[in-house]
């Protein structure tokens, strides 16, 4: 511990960088990744089990939603994300972060208050109605204040850099920063309802009818593109070479795949209203786009995982590295999914259906998850002054126990989505529909059971990661038999 | 009506797809111009040059 100490304190003199602020969003991202996983299984169990919303209307299903999406998303990923860039933009461009300290704390400060504000705003019954955009128009022009503010310290330290080129993870990190701005602005034009009289809180959209719902799917689709892929494809292009100990497998591939990604994602939101009042041209111009997606997805899948070629035997011997490799490939699954079902003769059995939200899943915890918990395991030693983490063993448990928890949820959302789309479209003879809408309903049960299960492993990886971060914070190292016995477990 | 700006809006405008594929082409070309290798390369060595002391 004195050792450890020491350590600490030395690190403090020489690093140019400035971590503490790091440290608190890596922090953050462990807390509000617990809190996460937990709203979200509690609701999938309500979903199985109706009675556990309580019968209040603080804890229904319509308002927890939110809470799980933007607890996972903004709050889990977004802590994640922030917290990376600093740590990547200030390396990699050899600069300390701009604005130092007092910005860096006001990012992080107004990030998680925000969080945390419209976390109780949802339960309260305050909501856009907008999905992944549901804070009310006040807390967007905070929101819009924050982020502005960390631009300038993203931006402004790219611009200070000692090193002539910029690094590909930075060009990622900044095309989720600008796009994330425009989005956000975009979508959440609204009319506060207090300058004709209604109350302060609520607002009304600016758009209606098709362009409303265009306009919440262009925003939708591309906070997907941009905030779970670009973000994250961010993490993997610094974080597998540095854990890996070796370049990008091809730099040149990676700048092909950030301007295709650029270039195609935009346009891909229409496939999110299939046979809607949306114009035929649109839809049919979002299912093309979301098929073209198909190549840079899967170029930058191969970039991140040739990578290891010559050190695939990290995948065996390091659980750090097996959490990053799973996540690229859990991204090139994913990628090859989302496309085919934007195409519109499957979008007609899966729209509506639980395999969205299989799909959402696979690639919400299988890749952004995932991805996040290489990085964090790999940033908390090296935050902290530790040579490795508390317990590579604990981080294998995490592994296994969260994988199997991904494949129960997303093969029960499979079975239960696909048979609900056939339930749906299934007529008797005489031409009338062959199940009532309870049916269907009643059907899934089972399988929304076996997604809880699968909730709660993912959940108690977790705890166990906030467990083993909390350790190596302390300085505390596993007993060498049981880090013996973790290689044979491991393998 | 300028006959520049009347160029621009009737002829140009209409085929921006067709610019933007030729600008993506481009940068497909550039990145893999086998002049550009051994820079594109090099700048795969960027996270391995940080002031970070070795623990």
């Amino acid at each position: 511990m004195i050792a450890a100490t020491a350590a600490l304190g030395q690190r403090a003199e020489t690093s140019p960088y400035l971590d503490d602020v790091v440290k608190k969003f890596v922090l953050a991202a462990v807390f509000w990744g617990v809190v996460g996983f937990f709203v979200g299984d509690y609701i999938a169990w309500e979903l199985a089990f109706p009675h556990l919303n309580l019968d209040l209307e603080w804890t229904t299903f319509g308002r927890l939603r939110p809470v799980h999406t933007s607890a996972v998303i903004f709050a889990f990923g977004g802590n994640v994300l922030i917290g990376t860039s600093f740590y990547v933009v200030q390396r990699t461009c050899r600069a300390t972060l701009f604005g130092g300290a007092g910005l860096g704390n006001i990012i992080f400060w107004g990030y998680n208050s925000f969080i945390v504000m419209a976390a109780a705003s949802y339960v309260l019954g305050m909501s856009q109605g907008r999905e992944y955009a549901e804070p009310e128009w006040w807390l967007d022009i905070y929101l819009t204040v924050v982020w502005v503010a960390y631009l300038i310290a993203f931006a402004g330290t790219i611009m200070k850099r000692k090193e002539a080129h910029i690094y590909v993870a930075n060009w990622f990190y900044l095309a989720f920063i600008l796009t994330i701005a425009m989005l956000h602005i975009g979508n959440n034009l609204a009319i506060p309802a207090v300058f004709f009289g209604g109350t302060w809180w609520k607002s009304y959209s600016l758009y209606s009818g098709a362009q409303d719902a265009m306009t919440q799917w262009w925003y939708g689709h591309n906070a997907v593109g941009f905030f779970l892929t670009a973000g994250f494809l961010a993490i993997m292009y610094y974080f597998v070479p540095k854990r890996a100990e070796r370049p990008v497998y091809s730099y040149r591939l990676s700048i092909v795949h950030f301007w295709a990604l650029i270039f195609l994602y935009i346009w891909a939101g229409p496939h999110h209203l299939h046979y809607t009042a949306l114009p035929d041209w649109t839809q049919t111009l979002g299912m093309t786009f979301s098929v073209m997606l198909w190549m840079p997805s899967w170029g930058g899948m191969i970039n991140g995982l040739m990578t290891l070629s010559g050190a695939w035997d990290k995948l065996r011997t390091d659980p750090v590295m097996r959490f990053l490799v799973t996540s690229v490939a859990f991204y090139g699954m994913s990628t090859f999914e989302g496309p085919m079902m934007a195409i519109k003769a499957v979008n007609s059995l899966s729209h509506y259906t639980d395999w969205t939200i299989g799909h959402v899943h696979s690639g919400a915890l299988g890749w952004v998850a995932f991805v996040s918990f290489g990085a964090l395991y790999y940033l908390v030693p090296k935050l902290w002054g530790r040579k490795e983490v508390y317990s590579l063993r604990l981080v294998g448990v995490h592994f296994w126990v969260a994988t199997v928890g991904v494949l129960l949820y997303i093969t029960a959302m499979w079975i239960s989505g696909i048979m609900q789309g056939l339930m749906w479209r299934a007529y008797d003879n005489l031409g009338f529909l062959q199940y009532s809408f309870i049916e269907t309903v009643e059907a899934m049960h089972p399988y929304y059971v076996l997604r809880a299960t699968g909730g709660v492993l993912f959940l108690t990886g977790g705890l166990v990661m906030a467990y083993n971060v909390w350790r190596t914070i302390r300085g505390d190292v596993e007993a060498a038999g049981a880090v013996r016995q973790s290689v044979a477990t491991a393998r | 009506m300028n006959p520049v700006i009347d160029f621009v809006e009737h002829v140009l405008r209409p085929l921006w797809g067709l610019w933007v594929m030729i600008l993506f082409l481009g940068i497909v070309f550039w990145a893999y111009r086998p002049k550009n290798k051994g820079r594109f390369d090099s700048y795969g060595d960027i996270p391995f040059r940080d002031d970070d002391k070795e623990r």
